[in-house]
């Protein structure tokens, strides 16, 4: 069993509350549950920590990585290079590293990027940032 | 009454609605059909599109994507032995069971007969209900409504399947992030570490949208080398018999919808747990309990028609009191207010059309799912084959711009990703998300009422008991409370 909410404790006492009553009750209660579990789990036996089984598979794990670490990227990149580059981008990265062929990539790239554009700041008018085309924003 | 009828018509009947409603429709079928996509993720992708549409479209879509979703679900399970929705899991084993006896026609062809009856009940249940109930909860003030509250979070509690103290974790965790931001009755602004993205409260779209979306897709990522295999690939005609097997088991139909409904109109739970629920009852108050497992068609026409009315009944809290039933009607409540519906007694008087639109639209969308999703099975294979090694990343780039679309701002990404890990984590612990959810959609208005109703009290917690109605929820949630304890004491003295 993982125990991994117990880290959020830390954070929650020593805070200045308007109104402190409702996340103080929130925090005594997240304690209470949070011990009753270290001890359901400690007697129980079972490891601290488990490693998911993907973990030991290439391509899952690498799959998992570059989802996260494209999200980051996008929310870095996304201003400067403007959505279009930061989208064909990740979708080629994406698609290549989940096991498609570099024809199948190539394709669908920059045609779903292109779809995304046209539905969400043709049709929807979100102002997708354009970063460096800007001059040449349509 | 008429009049407003004539009204809601008009509203629904009209080609931009009908197109909206048809292009979900397909919409719905896909994301249920393929193993990995949810009903609530396609709720979830659904919300930054439905923002820029009127109320009624908007609501539309999501009631007949949903719809749809769950029943494509069914799909997959039949041919691939892989829920495509968690609300088919229940009886995967079994429908897969009678494909491989080679009744892959009549599994379908009950999940999709059984889905539609059992909207349909759900559905009626909910026209009758709804609008009866908002007359009690006119007269229902704070007290009664931190009882409602209460009574909603501890039944989501009760319901999760699992351990209770993980979804009371869950729930709490919900509650902390509802608690973030300036919005609260003293107007303090609480855990914002001075940034002003905080200050307004966390934004629940994005939050769904990682919960829901992001950790799916990092769940279908982890899992990408398992292959899939159709294990029916030519599909006859699927209605042929399905008469007989309503008039050979009515009562396993009647007693699914009446359970899904009520597991539906329960918050907390939804139709994956209303599934599980009646196929359990199925088999314990079946005439051949042995024969459950083997590829018996009588469990899936129970939960194939609880799941469906599920989704209806989860409105019914979701219209009169703000609570949700469900997980998606959860996002629901978002999209009802950003529309100026705003949940509650009084929106059966002001926008009473627009109420009746989307009654008349859950109609619709359960009638139409006979020859959409007869359609659907006839296209299982193709759809089953798209790959997902190009679907999922551009899912993901949509779930970016779709976070991003809701406040103009990169702020939601963030938000997105670190639920969507959050939420990846939860599930994989045995931690259900469904509590987490709820807690943040009801932390607002739990605070609200006791805050006020502490003032109004002057802090004695007996006045909590002394109106009546408010006495007798405060009684029944507490009891709920007591009832969870203690079965997970006996729980823990049986080893």
């Amino acid at each position: 069993m993982v125990l991994w909410h117990i880290q959020s404790f830390p954070a929650m006492p020593g805070q200045k509350f308007g109104p402190a009553w409702f996340p103080g009750l929130i925090a005594a209660g997240l304690v209470l549950c949070g011990a009753l579990l270290v001890l359901s789990g400690w007697r129980s036996g079972e490891a601290l920590l488990t490693r998911p089984a993907w973990m030991s598979e290439r391509r899952a794990a690498t799959g998992v990585v570059a989802v996260v670490a494209g999200i980051l990227f996008y929310v870095v990149a996304v201003d400067r290079l403007g959505f279009h580059v930061t989208g064909v981008v990740l979708l080629a990265v994406w698609i290549r590293l989940l096991g498609a062929s570099w024809r199948v990539t190539a394709l669908v790239a920059p045609v779903a990027t292109l779809a995304i554009h046209f539905a969400f700041y043709k049709a929807l008018r979100v102002p997708l940032p354009w970063g460096v085309f800007e001059r040449w924003a349509f | 009454m008429s009049g407003v009828l004539a009204q809601a018509f008009t509203l629904v009947f009209d080609p931009y609605v009908l197109w909206v409603i048809v292009a979900s429709a397909l919409f719905g079928l896909f994301v249920g059909a393929v193993p990995g996509l949810t009903a609530t993720m396609a709720t979830a992708l659904l919300v930054p599109v439905t923002f820029f549409m009127p109320p009624v479209p908007a609501i539309a879509s999501i009631v007949t994507a949903t719809a749809m979703a769950i029943f494509a679900g069914d799909i997959p399970s039949c041919l691939l032995r892989m829920p495509g929705t968690p609300a088919s899991a229940a009886y995967t084993d079994e429908a897969y069971a009678m494909t491989k006896k080679g009744q892959g026609e009549l599994a379908l062809g009950s999940g999709l007969w059984f889905s539609m009856l059992g909207g349909l009940f759900g559905t009626a249940v909910l026209i009758t209900a709804a609008p009866s109930l908002a007359e009690v909860a006119l007269k229902f003030s704070s007290f009664e409504y931190f009882w409602l509250v209460i009574l909603g979070l501890a039944s989501a509690v009760f319901l999760a399947i699992g351990n209770p103290l993980k979804g009371v974790v869950s729930l709490l965790l919900g509650l902390l992030v509802s608690a973030v931001g300036l919005d609260n009755p003293a107007g303090f602004p609480r855990f914002t570490f001075g940034n002003a993205e905080l200050a307004g409260g966390l934004t629940l779209i994005p939050i769904m949208i990682g919960m829901f979306a992001v950790s799916e897709i990092l769940r279908s990522v982890s899992r990408i080398a398992e292959p899939w295999e159709m294990a029916q690939a030519k599909i006859g005609n699927v209605l042929r018999g399905m008469w007989g097997l309503t008039r050979r088991y009515p009562w396993q139909f009647v007693r699914g919808s009446i359970v899904g409904t009520a597991i539906g109109a329960l918050p907390g739970a939804g139709a994956d747990i209303a599934a599980w629920m009646s196929y359990a009852v199925s088999k314990r108050f079946s005439r051949e309990p042995e024969k459950f497992g083997t590829g018996h068609i009588e469990g899936i026409i129970e939960a194939g028609a609880s799941n469906n009315s599920a989704l209806a009944g989860a409105w019914i809290p979701a219209l009169v009191f703000g609570i949700p039933g469900d997980s998606i009607t959860a996002i629901v409540i978002g999209v009802l207010y950003v529309k100026g519906l705003n949940p509650g007694p009084t929106i059966f008087m002001n926008n009473a059309p627009a109420i009746y639109a989307v009654f008349l639209v859950f109609i619709l969308a359960n009638l139409l799912m006979l020859p959409f999703g007869i359609a659907a099975i006839k296209a299982a294979k193709q759809m089953l084959r798209a790959p997902r090694e190009v679907l999922l990343p551009v899912i993901l780039l949509f779930c970016i711009v779709g976070s991003f679309a809701i406040n103009n701002s990169i702020f939601g990404v963030v938000l997105m990703l670190a639920f969507g890990i959050v939420g990846y984590v939860m599930e994989e612990n045995g931690f259900p998300v469904a509590p987490a959810i709820l807690g943040m959609v009801l932390g607002a208005m739990l605070e609200e009422n006791f805050i006020s109703s502490m003032i109004k009290a002057d802090g004695h917690i007996l006045a909590f008991f002394e109106r009546p109605i408010a006495g007798s929820l405060g009684v029944l949630a507490l009891a709920v409370l007591a009832v969870t304890l203690v079965r997970r004491l006996l729980a823990a003295r049986r080893p």
